[in-house]
């Protein structure tokens, strides 16, 4: 049996013509770039949740890169939702590209996705989530008491409830977890 | 003595300082009660754990709670910017805390004024932000796993989220990646890269690699990298030097794991259960032999014991070593 039988490559980055039409949102915390995310996505956009550049990380950041033409649409939308972003900037240097690869482990009556420092087990028969591992910031403990032992689909999703990279990474495995479950 | 300072997954848990017990499965703090899972808890119980068996007594805990937005982490680094430089103990363990580049150093700073600097350890959030900071080689020991350390080989990653060639299958790479963070200066003096081998190294490369018991399981059970840092805490605050404690507690964290005898849907409380009888069967072999390098020959054949034992009943009447 092959150790990871399923891996998936990072999507093609953007050239850099393209870069400089676009343009980043800074957010108080990563909650509220999942939030933003979540909005600006639901009404077709083509954001990105990327890495901020150098001079603006603090710790554990998130940017959503945006195409620069439609700020004033998407200002209007965030501010709407009561989502205000502290910058928006254009981008000049390259964002880091988040890691969007999934590594897919079978133990035969459980399941284990991992999505970049993450990691999500389900057991196949009964669908329920078995455990979660990996990641180093204070929301991983608290996700883990949340979802384990629930079943996939009414876990809650660390989209709502995770506030961190960390988080981020785990609803990552968590979407593929089901869609590897076809419950997506 | 020493201390382990981390945050609970409770939104409410308030700011906690004091001597931490283990009864009846549970830990305490002072009058509060704290569930072992997986995080800090599970550190906290596996230092507790091995500290039974050296004799050692409970770790002092800095504890706060915080699920994530950070409010819990910051007030608890207010707190240790203030208290921590008139304290005295001498192995200090950061565990779960929300990254913070500024509140990190002001805790550094602080600990600079204990006159005799403490053996520090940092794992989970802490590592990251000892990285993130460039202070890693102002620590005594980090505790990444494969994806980890790619992190703090590349110099540009904020966070593991973003590491450039995060391809973790590729063990071979582990090596590379060693030195890498040596050269950014973005390693501590020791690390223990946790994996299917694990591997101790310092500056000057690998020093030890750690195979056995292979517990396949033990990758999808959150919590045992927590404690094998917690196990390496308690070794080292027992006396012992880094790199010897830190390559009998990832023997330890393996031979425990073999002993539950796990499935991917195990707690790591019944792994946390199973130290005292590892800790004791390694301390036990290593004093036969006069060193703890004896399984890095491979020389043991753990299919022939038995990992069926009742860890929990074997550890309540304990006598110290």
């Amino acid at each position: 049996m092959s150790l990871f039988s399923s891996l998936r490559w990072k999507r093609p980055t953007l050239s850099s013509n393209q870069k400089l039409e676009r343009g980043f949102l800074v957010f108080e915390n990563t909650s509220e770039v999942i939030r933003a995310e979540s909005l600006l996505k639901a009404q077709g956009w083509a954001i990105r949740v990327m890495g901020p550049p150098p001079e603006i990380r603090s710790g554990c950041d998130l940017v959503i890169e945006f195409p620069l033409i439609e700020v004033l649409k998407i200002q209007r939308t965030l501010d709407e939702a009561g989502i205000v972003p502290l910058q928006i900037v254009p981008v000049t240097s390259p964002l880091l590209q988040p890691v969007d690869l999934f590594q897919t482990k079978d133990y035969g009556e459980y399941l284990m996705v991992r999505a970049a420092n993450m990691k999500l087990t389900v057991e196949k028969k009964t669908l329920i989530i078995a455990n979660i591992s990996g990641g180093g910031c204070p929301d991983v403990p608290f996700l883990a008491e949340e979802m384990v032992g629930k079943h996939l689909s009414e876990a809650p999703s660390p989209r709502d409830i995770g506030h961190t990279l960390c988080g981020y990474a785990l609803q990552l495995a968590f979407e593929e977890v089901k869609r590897q479950c076809s419950l997506s | 003595m020493f201390a382990i300072v981390g945050t609970i997954p409770e939104r409410d848990f308030p700011l906690e300082v004091g001597k931490i017990a283990l009864m009846n499965g549970s830990l305490f703090i002072g009058e509060r009660k704290i569930n072992v899972n997986r995080g800090t808890p599970a550190l906290l119980a596996a230092a507790i754990q091995a500290g039974k068996v050296l004799g050692e007594q409970e770790p002092h805990g800095f504890l706060v709670g915080d699920v994530g937005l950070g409010d819990g982490s910051r007030q608890l680094y207010e707190y240790l910017t203030e208290h921590l430089g008139k304290t005295s103990f001498d192995t200090l363990v950061f565990h779960y805390l929300q990254p913070d580049i500024d509140w990190h150093n002001k805790v550094l700073s602080a600990i600079n004024e204990i006159p005799e600097k403490p053996i520090l350890i940092a794992d989970a959030g802490s590592m990251y932000v000892a990285k993130m900071s460039g202070k890693s080689i102002e620590y005594d020991l980090f505790t990444p796993d494969a994806g980890e350390l790619a992190f703090l080989a590349d110099e540009l990653a904020p966070h593991p989220f973003y590491t450039r060639g995060f391809v973790l299958h590729e063990d071979n790479r582990i090596p590379d990646l060693i030195a890498k963070a040596y050269a950014h200066k973005n390693a501590a003096q020791y690390l223990i890269v946790k994996g299917k081998t694990d591997y101790l190294a310092n500056r000057e490369g690998i020093q030890a690699t750690i195979e056995q018991p292979s517990v396949e399981a033990l990758e999808a059970i959150g919590g045992t990298g927590d404690t094998l840092t917690g196990i390496a805490a308690a070794l080292i605050a027992a006396g012992r030097q880094v790199a010897e404690a830190v390559e009998m507690a990832a023997k330890v964290n393996r031979l425990a794991g073999f002993y539950a005898n796990p499935n991917p849907g195990t707690s790591v409380r019944e792994i946390i259960d199973c130290i005292p009888r590892a800790l004791e069967e390694i301390i036990k072999i290593t004093e036969e032999t006069g060193n703890v390098s004896w399984l890095a020959g491979r020389d043991k054949d753990w299919t022939k014991y038995d990992n069926f034992g009742n860890c929990e009943l074997a550890s309540s009447d304990r006598g110290r070593i």
